[in-house]
């Protein structure tokens, strides 16, 4: 006998799945809210609370001094330089990528899992390691720096310098770059690129108002997860930058370890969280969906 | 004139088709070279002196080095344990339910993936500072930080990936197997363990396979959270590096390499397996 599908059987059953679906996920919720949510939180009440002369803190004093140390100009000028590096290695990225994932999606796909597993590979592997590599290429008596005599242009001189970081930077996060960027090419209508061309539009004219606007969920997705993990870096600086221009990771890490400045260090980091937020926000906003 | 959009023209398609191949030759020639030089018999790194193993045995020989991969691999088999199941529940519970707050916690599952290391590594160090602290006050005992902080850290970001892979794997398969299962008045333990637990084992796999990689990859946030004892064996590489370079350093990269390369093969074979699509 089955039961017959009245309303107040269907709102009954409803609460009892609602009800196991919270307990499926509460092991998981609770975990996340113990060793994420809560550490998060004391970054952001930290940031306003007062350093005290032996290095410590004080909670009861709280104040914005932290925040305001941020106009200072060292501090500035650090902000500045982070974000510049940051952006200059996303347009590099996306200025290599874009052509890539439209290639990649143009392929037949058998060809494109073959060429997709080797984005993923890089995407996964261990990133220390693959900066150490660019340590070593570009080292004094380094590959890249035997070539660059060999044709006469002398010994390569870009390690510990910000091109070297860019460097690292772009090997680094390139395949962040290009997996939601084939995703958004491969998943648009490309009848509508046909249609354009059948229209009279130029390969230009087609790419600015069709292929572009089209792919823009995986342009913006991919430049916010480039950018953030490179705004953020503290590896590829210290390996590759040889630690010597200071840049915002390095700076948090100085302010926690070193310099025992927690309020400036949580300061810091909870603008680097903002910023992430605010990125994260503005790409569900546009729609995107991917990754 | 009727032509397929995705038929690129001559000049066109050698210009992608070279820069695709450029792409490549830049993912795989830096980490072909530090192969090379791995094998090298010449102290200074970055030159070919001739075909050997001794940073191999030396490797092999280094007790720190060696200690420190044991205690990588015990954070790392702990981690993925732990991640694995409280991921897979947190996405048949995303997937297949609608339950109060299930916006928020799904919010709260993205943020490991998307924040930075830096930040997260200092959230930990702060927060089992204050446990610490609280934990000497209150009940008078001392935990300092140590394999268990690592631990726990690492499954703090290692839950949201697994249940991203998980639920992707989720997503493909349809509910009406579970459905048909309890009509055939299989319990529900019975329809989850013999038809969706089978189904989704590959998402689950791959997913684990995951958190293994990228605890046995993490630096930033280990260093933060270990003590005296935990260095892991990315933290201890990270060290050497930072006083400088040596044919030891490109053995032991060649061989975290080799394994990470190695679980994230598995991985995507994993999450293939049967069919399954996952991006």
């Amino acid at each position: 006998m089955t039961a017959v599908a009245t309303p107040k059987f269907e709102a009954a059953n409803e609460r009892k799945k609602s009800r196991r679906g919270f307990f499926l996920a509460l092991p998981a919720y609770v975990y996340l809210s113990l060793f994420f949510a809560l550490p998060l939180l004391s970054v952001v009440v930290y940031s306003f609370a007062k350093r005290t002369s032996t290095g410590g803190v004080a909670l009861e004093e709280w104040n914005i001094d932290s925040y305001t140390k941020l106009g200072e100009p060292i501090v500035r000028d650090i902000l500045l330089r982070s974000f510049t590096l940051a952006i200059i290695t996303t347009v590099i990225c996306l200025v290599l990528a874009y052509p890539f994932s439209y290639f990649l999606a143009t392929r037949k796909a058998s060809t494109r899992n073959i060429m997709l597993v080797f984005v993923m590979i890089p995407f996964w592997s261990n990133f220390l390691v693959r900066n150490y590599a660019w340590r070593v290429l570009l080292g004094n008596d380094g590959p890249v720096s035997r070539v660059t005599e060999g044709v006469g242009l002398g010994e390569t001189t870009i390690l510990f310098t910000p091109t070297a970081i860019v460097l690292g930077l772009v090997y680094g996060f390139l395949p962040f770059m290009i997996l939601p960027l084939y995703a958004a090419v491969e998943r648009m209508d490309w009848s509508l690129i046909e249609a354009s061309r059948d229209l009279g539009a130029t390969g230009m004219q087609t790419f600015r108002k069709i292929t572009f606007p089209l792919s823009l969920p995986g342009v913006i997705a991919g430049s916010i997860l480039v950018f953030i993990p490179s705004l953020g870096a503290y590896v590829t600086p210290q390996i590759l930058g040889g630690g010597k221009k200071t840049m915002l990771g390095s700076y948090i890490v100085t302010q926690f370890l070193t310099a025992r400045n927690w309020p400036v260090g949580a300061a810091v980091s909870t603008v680097l969280m903002v910023v992430m937020l605010g990125a994260t926000m503005l790409y569900f906003r546009k729609g995107g969906r991917t990754l | 004139m009727a032509g397929n959009a995705k038929q690129l023209k001559g000049n066109t398609r050698w210009a992608l088709g070279l820069n695709a191949t450029l792409v490549y030759v830049f993912f795989y020639a830096p980490i072909a070279l530090l192969i090379l030089f791995s094998f090298s018999d010449d102290p200074l790194v970055g030159r070919w002196g001739g075909f050997t193993l001794d940073w191999y045995r030396a490797f092999g020989e280094n007790e720190e080095v060696q200690s420190a991969l044991g205690v990588s691999i015990r954070v790392a088999i702990m981690s993925t344990v732990v991640s694995v199941v409280l991921g897979t529940m947190a996405a048949l519970a995303l997937e297949r339910y609608r339950f109060r707050g299930n916006k928020f916690f799904d919010a709260l599952l993205y943020l490991p993936v998307i924040i930075p290391d830096v930040t997260m590594a200092v959230m930990m160090l702060l927060f089992f500072t204050i446990a610490r602290n609280a934990a000497s006050t209150i009940f008078g005992v001392d935990v300092s930080k140590g394999v268990w902080s690592v631990t726990v850290s690492h499954i703090a970001f290692s839950i949201s990936f697994v249940s991203i892979v998980v639920r992707a794997r989720i997503a493909g398969m349809s509910e009406k197997l579970e459905e048909a299962a309890q009509d055939l008045y299989a319990s529900r333990w019975q329809a989850f363990r013999y038809v969706t637990l089978p189904l989704i084992l590959p998402g689950i796999i791959g997913g684990g396979l995951l958190a293994l990689t990228l605890s046995l990859d993490d630096v930033v946030i280990t260093q933060f959270v270990a003590g005296p004892g935990s260095t892991t064996l990315p933290v201890y590489v990270f060290g050497l590096i930072r006083r400088g370079v040596s044919p030891l350093i490109n053995a032991v990269s060649v061989v975290m390499l080799a394994a990470s390369v190695l679980l994230v093969l598995l991985s995507l074979v994993a999450q293939r397996a049967r069919g399954g699509d996952v991006t």
